[in-house]
């Protein structure tokens, strides 16, 4: 057998500490700088998207405009128009890699991503029916997807027990619960009128067409409270992922980091929902691919929510341009790249003998 | 054993047939159990209408349609060796559908006999592909259903893509991909029969030699069973029940699943009876949802798709909860 080694060893894997005042920080560069590029190609490929469509604009002239500087034209045009569409897309993509990180890290398992264990189905029952009982307006989609986010997380958390949170359990419940709502689901949709069938059907594809503030507002405040609170727990949390016990030991408080950032999760899932739909697998994917580019353990949550950001800015681009004449809504775009995605993963992780 | 082989036998078809009946006298037009004998041997009467028009194929193509079902289920849970191999939590279901709607969207495909062709392709695409990334007979429990929901999320996203640039389809298949008897018609029962009756044929052949199978590969070829050709067989046998089953009503969901672990409790795992078992059972419970579709949210009806979904989902939650993982 080879010694083995990692690139853990060498500190550029491993983190260099950083120390401002009395307090100090474990900064890995790597995380830092996968971080950092996502973050910038998320803004490129933004501008990018914001300068396509039925008024072309270059490069050049969309950075003006976005700074102020552009002609009164492409101002109203860049700013009013299209940035709103660009800014929820940042935001939702980051608000999903987020959550995915936290998922993921909070139930130990790869696949437990929001879309898998029935959270974003149930935020969109709860936006159906307030679609069929109330006709769908602006607030009563956003109470829905959250109400209905939340109490799916409730039942989850009840059905799969104390003593079951991670493990196969948790992704069989997800998976059984994510089913009965898919058929609620279509039932809500038969209910509903031809009109409103249509555009629940296009929201439950997850779409960003025709977002402004008022979508993308919601989802930034929750995505700064979530960052905050990720930093502050970030140390406990790779701490939990070793074990209960261990953390216990190590002085966590284990019961109040879980519930604290599981209710964040669910609350930055449900409410990246109300934005834009149920974009599936880019909660499932940006933590996953965050990890291998870092190469390092734990939640990955910074690296992640650019991913994300990064991911879903792409996808969106892609199903502006994809199909000539049509528009694709970004959630086909994602459903399709993150099945193939999953599946990949599923066998690789069959080859590698892990699951 | 031959005694209560008999009396369950008996059981299970007198079962059968009331659900039947009750199913040709529930509805928006109650009917007593004279009339409906009316209906069925009077032709000059309106019960005759309503019972020949509406119930009759409706009853018959939920009788198919559940039977292949069921089989389907019980055949999937032997060839994966897993207790949570349902043809539509699997996404076999889903993949016809997609196939379908691919048809009715970009090939004008408009009748059934192109529908049916079109849902075989697809259900054996995704039993094939599933097979593959589930790992074969190596695959655990969660393994497979994950490769479910992958597939399933894929082309479900596919399906509402397609629905989205065509919206005169959406207003069709929004009923469709639910799952529905209630546009069941005597032609699409005839149409649909031949193809069920083969792989309910072919699935009850497969009993004896799957039954070997279940030993190990290796005890199987001792005991003169060709794996791979069984294998093989039963993923044709699937594929035909699915197909047919999806392209007649719509994709169901835990029928498949449900039915055979609850004969399962009372026949025992024995395939030779398991197989023939599920394929009674299976239409009894399909009636019984699609009756209590009619008969709950009067004046209008829940697709029997949904009530399939809501009376069989706690049962898989409460079976994945009785379990202890490890045992899965």
């Amino acid at each position: 057998m080879n010694p083995i080694r990692t690139r853990a060893d060498s500190p550029w894997g491993r983190g260099v500490g950083l120390r401002v005042g009395g307090l100090s920080w474990r900064v890995s560069p790597r995380a830092l700088v996968v971080a950092v590029v996502f973050a910038v190609v998320a803004v490129v490929v933004s501008v990018v998207s914001i300068g396509g469509g039925d008024y072309p604009m270059s490069f050049g002239e969309v950075v003006r405009a976005l700074a102020g500087r552009g002609d009164a034209s492409t101002d109203f045009i860049v700013n009013q128009l299209r940035l709103p569409r660009a800014v929820t897309a940042l935001a939702v993509g980051a608000a999903l890699g987020l959550a995915g990180a936290l998922f993921q890290s909070l139930s130990r398992n790869p696949l437990g991503s929001p879309d898998l264990l029935g959270f974003t189905q149930g935020s969109a029952t709860g936006v159906l029916v307030a679609t069929v009982l109330a006709g769908g307006s602006g607030l009563g989609l956003a109470v829905g997807a959250v109400t209905g986010g939340v109490l799916t997380g409730v039942l989850i958390v009840l059905l799969v027990g104390r003593n079951g949170a991670h493990g196969q359990r948790l992704v069989l419940v997800g998976v059984g619960v994510a089913a009965i709502l898919t058929g609620v689901n279509g039932y809500l949709l038969t209910k509903a009128q031809i009109t409103d069938a249509a555009r629940a059907v296009l929201w439950l594809t997850g779409s960003l067409d025709g977002r402004d503030w008022k979508q993308a507002t919601p989802v930034l405040v929750m995505l700064a409270i979530a960052v905050a609170v990720t930093a502050s727990c970030g140390r406990a949390l790779r701490t939990i992922e070793l074990g209960d016990e261990g953390a216990r030991a190590l002085g966590v408080p284990v019961d109040r980091v879980r519930g604290a950032l599981l209710a964040v999760a669910v609350l930055l899932a449900s409410l990246a929902a109300a934005a834009a739909g149920p974009v599936s697998f880019v909660a499932l994917t940006a933590p996953q691919l965050a990890r291998r580019l870092t190469r390092s353990s734990g939640p990955n949550a910074l690296p992640a929510a650019c991913l994300g950001a990064a991911l879903l800015a792409a996808a969106d681009l892609a199903g502006q341009r994809l199909v000539p004449g049509h528009q694709l809504p970004v959630g086909v775009v994602t459903g399709l790249l993150g099945g193939g995605y999953l599946i990949w993963l599923l066998t690789t992780e069959r080859k590698a003998g892990r699951l | 054993m031959t005694f209560t082989f008999v009396r369950r036998f008996a059981l299970a078809a007198v079962l059968l047939a009331a659900v039947a009946a009750l199913s040709l006298a529930v509805g928006a037009r109650p009917l007593g159990p004279p009339e409906v004998w009316r209906g069925l041997t009077d032709p000059g009467t309106d019960a005759y209408t309503v019972v020949h028009q509406m119930r009759l194929p409706r009853t018959l193509l939920g009788l198919v349609v559940g039977a292949a079902l069921g089989l389907a289920g019980a055949l999937m849970q032997s060839l994966t060796r897993n207790p949570l191999g349902d043809p539509g939590l699997l996404g076999i279901n889903v993949g016809a559908a997609a196939a379908v709607v691919t048809g009715i969207s970009f090939l004008g495909v408009t009748s059934f006999a192109g529908y049916v062709w079109l849902a075989f392709a697809g259900a054996g695409v995704v039993a094939v592909l599933l097979y593959g990334i589930g790992g074969g007979r190596g695959a655990t429990p969660a393994r497979l259903a994950l490769a479910g929901a992958a597939v399933n999320a894929a082309l479900y996203a596919y399906v509402s893509a397609v629905e989205l640039l065509d919206t005169a389809s959406l207003d069709r298949m929004r009923f469709w991909t639910v799952g529905s008897l209630a546009a069941a018609q005597t032609s699409t029962v005839q149409k649909v029969t031949p193809f069920v009756l083969v792989g309910v044929v072919l699935a009850l052949a497969l009993a004896r030699p799957l039954n070997a199978l279940a030993m190990g590969d290796d005890t199987a070829r001792a005991l003169g069973a060709r794996p791979a050709l069984v294998r093989g067989a039963g993923i044709v046998a699937v594929t035909l029940l699915c197909g047919a089953a999806t392209a007649a009503c719509g994709p169901i969901v835990f029928l498949g699943l449900m039915v055979p672990h609850l004969v399962r409790a009372v026949v025992g795992p024995d395939l030779r009876l398991l197989l023939p078992y599920s394929a009674l059972a299976a239409p009894v419970l399909m009636l019984v949802a699609d009756v209590l579709g009619r008969v709950v949210a009067r004046p209008s009806e829940v697709q029997v798709g949904v009530l399939t979904v809501v009376l069989g989902g706690p049962f898989f939650l409460y079976f994945v909860r009785r379990r202890k993982a490890a045992a899965l």
